[in-house]
């Protein structure tokens, strides 16, 4: 019993512990809105929101509720956090790899871009981006158009939009593809190990992707055309493109700066993992007759990424909780929208705070869930 | 023996309680914010980030501006010296929370008095320092010269937080244009992405649009649209639920709009007291009780005069003289053609 008592004792006092703090914040917090007339109650959210958001993913303007608001916010911030996250680890692959380079100057490029961009603060970057080379893009009139159909101006970039006829079948094509290859990978794995024989899966899965698409275009009636940006005159001297998809500077200077950033902490990740694999790892695997790179695919990669998701995991959490310096751009994400405007045509601070705040670790609890299952599907596991 | 004495000491200690809690309600008559006030020997107010004319700093940190004056006034009422101040910059988020949370005492910022804010969010609007309404800056190249002008796909810059969003809305809305909203946290950031070609128009109070208009690289080459779409009565907010603060402050501004209607300014406030007109005596704190409600001494509206000026001299030293906004327009007094009209101090 007394040795019970020891045990579970500093653990009772823990609970205890959080639960008069919470209950001390929450008591506190209750009176003090009684006495100050405010009233509590998330009633607000089905309410007429009455402001337009700049640019949204969903349908959206001021006749829909603050929920909806809340929706648009939530979607805006998922978008430049998934693109971040992308271009974030294409980037920091290619430089962690280069910072490995034998070459000089692709070793030293690579050691001075992630020394220069990762020990300037975000928000200076977010700065740069935006004020200093926006300044530096046309006006929509004087704008140069890329490859003939795109304009990158202050206003944005405005590229061609496409338009389909039976997307549906060019949608399905693809789903077969993937299936086929998944169908074909399994096989190929069985056929080695049962006869030892390889099958070039990669050759036939690029084959499969581009073909079946292709046979839905020539025979599955799908059409595929764009709608080019078009200058349009609204002033003397203020223009516009209209038709196509405009991507507003905003996002573009968050994504880029965000990537960036973070792609200078993913590279260095990535650059221990891979000299986290022992050299003799490496020899052993040529002395048995494995290519350059099967010794890269099957023995480096796999010990190295190991190594390589746990920190990396953080980098997608940190980028997820920086796009929340978008507020200062003026792009639409969850804070600007939700804990912006809404809070304050609301006046519901504890509210709304209290599920953006709710909502941010929702967000970095579904990556990192995701990642450590990722991450527990590569480790090692003991035989 | 001892049984008495005990009896006796909480006897004694009953008696200690009922009188700190009589001395205590008797205190609480006055208010918890003035008694704070003085305790702390500063006025603690709430301004904007830097508009010229309403409330922005200079380089050695001195506050000026119309806003700005009016806490000094209520410094200059209650402690006796207008520079008792202690001026807290917000943007157009936080205000709200930083009054009701109670780190400001008074909100002076700019703020549009409307019946949500007013009734939902535990704030009282205590009057109108200044009148105003949203417009509209456009570059002058553009050759707009109208909000009629407008076309769909337009882009507006403005602030997150403010009405401004709201009238934009009903605005473009009820004429039926298409427009891209570009919401910035700070005035600062709005004006450097309007002035660099982001948006085609800039929009909020005209006031803010004549102050910003001279923070830009090329003053010259923006204008103001003579279009006005909305009411924007400015003025100081104070937490609700404490009336003799709310008094004192709603009383400060009047006596200083209210001095302007019968001359008195700081120059000649002392030698008024002479005066044969008793309203004016009754002004200067030479006639009448008009402190003790307040839990005042008499002068203290002498001391607003004195020390701040009358709302003309406000005006004049913050916004004309600074070629803001010259004329007067609607912040007139009625007697003039404007419709400055405040109750009677008496």
């Amino acid at each position: 019993m007394n040795f019970k008592l020891k045990d579970i004792g500093p653990q009772l006092m823990t609970v205890i512990a959080v639960v008069l703090v919470f209950g001390f914040f929450t008591y506190n917090a209750q009176v003090n809105m009684e006495n100050r007339g405010i009233d509590f109650g998330y009633g607000f959210l089905s309410q007429e929101s009455s402001f337009d958001v700049q640019f949204s993913l969903i349908e959206y303007d001021g006749s829909h509720s603050y929920f909806r608001a809340y929706l648009v916010g939530l979607l805006n911030t998922i978008l430049v956090s998934v693109i971040g996250i992308i271009l974030a680890t294409i980037l920091g692959v290619l430089v962690g790899i280069a910072r490995l380079s034998p070459n000089y100057l692709i070793n030293k490029f690579a050691a001075f871009y992630v020394e220069f961009f990762r020990n300037i603060p975000l928000l200076l970057q977010i700065f740069f981006w935006y004020f200093a080379a926006l300044r530096a893009l046309p006006l929509p009139q004087d704008a140069e158009a890329m490859f003939g159909i795109s304009f990158l101006t202050i206003k944005g970039l405005f590229v061609p939009a496409f338009i389909w006829e039976n997307f549906n079948i060019f949608f399905y094509s693809i789903v077969a593809a993937i299936v086929a290859i998944i169908v074909i990978r399994t096989h190929a794995k069985k056929v080695q190990e049962t006869q030892g024989k390889q099958i070039p899966v990669l050759l036939i899965s690029i084959g499969l992707i581009f073909i079946l698409p292709l046979l839905s275009f020539l025979i599955g009636g799908v059409r595929l055309s764009f709608e080019v940006p078009v200058l349009k005159q609204l002033a003397t001297t203020s223009f516009i493109y209209e038709g196509g998809v405009s991507l507003p500077p905003e996002l573009i200077a968050l994504a880029l700066s965000l990537s960036l950033y973070t792609a200078t902490f993913i590279a260095e990740c990535v650059r221990a993992g891979i000299q986290g694999v022992g050299k003799g790892q490496k020899e052993a695997a040529a002395s048995i007759g494995l290519t350059q790179n099967q010794v890269l695919k099957l023995v480096v990669m796999p010990q190295a990424l190991r190594i390589i998701i746990p920190p990396t995991t953080n980098q997608y959490l940190n980028l997820t909780k920086n796009s929340s310096l978008a507020a200062a751009i003026a792009y639409p994400d969850l804070v600007l929208v939700f804990a912006g405007t809404a809070l304050m045509q609301t006046g519901k601070a504890i509210e709304i705070v209290s599920i953006t705040m709710f909502t941010y670790l929702s967000l970095s609890i579904s990556i990192s869930l995701f990642m450590n299952w990722y991450n527990n599907k590569i480790a090692i596991t003991e035989k | 023996m001892f049984k008495y004495l005990k009896q006796l000491t909480s006897l004694v200690a009953m008696v200690a309680v009922l009188f700190t809690f009589t001395t205590e309600s008797m205190a609480a008559k006055k208010s918890k914010t003035l008694k704070n006030t003085q305790k702390k020997g500063f006025v603690r107010c709430g301004v904007s980030q830097g508009l010229p004319g309403f409330s922005n700093a200079d380089a050695a940190g001195n506050w000026t501006g119309v806003d700005v004056d009016v806490c000094r006034a209520v410094a200059a009422a209650v402690l006796g010296d207008a520079n008792k101040v202690k001026f807290t910059p917000l943007s157009a988020k936080e205000r709200f929370t930083a009054l009701t949370s109670g780190e400001i005492d008074i909100l002076s910022r700019n703020t549009t008095w409307t019946l949500s804010r007013d009734a939902d969010i535990g704030l009282t609007f205590v009057g109108v320092n200044f009148y105003d309404g949203q417009g509209f800056m456009v570059r002058k190249s553009s050759g707009i010269t109208s909000t009629s002008q407008f076309k769909n796909g337009i882009s507006a810059c403005t602030n997150i937080g403010t009405t401004t969003e709201l009238n934009m809305r009903d605005f473009f809305n009820s004429r039926g244009i298409s427009y891209e909203p570009v919401a910035f946290e700070k005035a600062d950031e709005v004006v450097a992405a309007y002035d660099a070609g982001r948006c085609d128009t800039y929009t909020t109070d005209k006031s803010g649009l004549a102050a910003q208009r001279t923070k830009m690289k090329n003053p010259d080459e923006h204008i103001v649209l003579p279009e006005t779409i909305s009411k924007e009565p400015l003025g100081p907010v104070v937490r609700q639920g404490d009336s003799v603060w709310e008094d004192i402050v709603r009383w400060s501004l009047n006596t200083m709009i209210e001095a302007e209607e019968y001359g008195i300014t700081s120059a000649n406030a002392d030698s008024m007291k002479t005066s044969d007109n008793p309203q004016i005596k009754r002004l200067v704190g030479a006639e009448g009780e008009m402190g003790a409600a307040f839990g005042l001494d008499n002068e203290w509206n002498l001391r607003i005069i004195k020390q701040v000026g009358n709302y003309g001299e406000s005006y004049k030293r913050n916004i004309a003289d600074t070629g803001i906004l010259p004329d007067r327009g609607p912040n007139e007094l009625w007697t003039k053609g404007g419709i400055l009209y405040v109750p009677p101090s008496r």
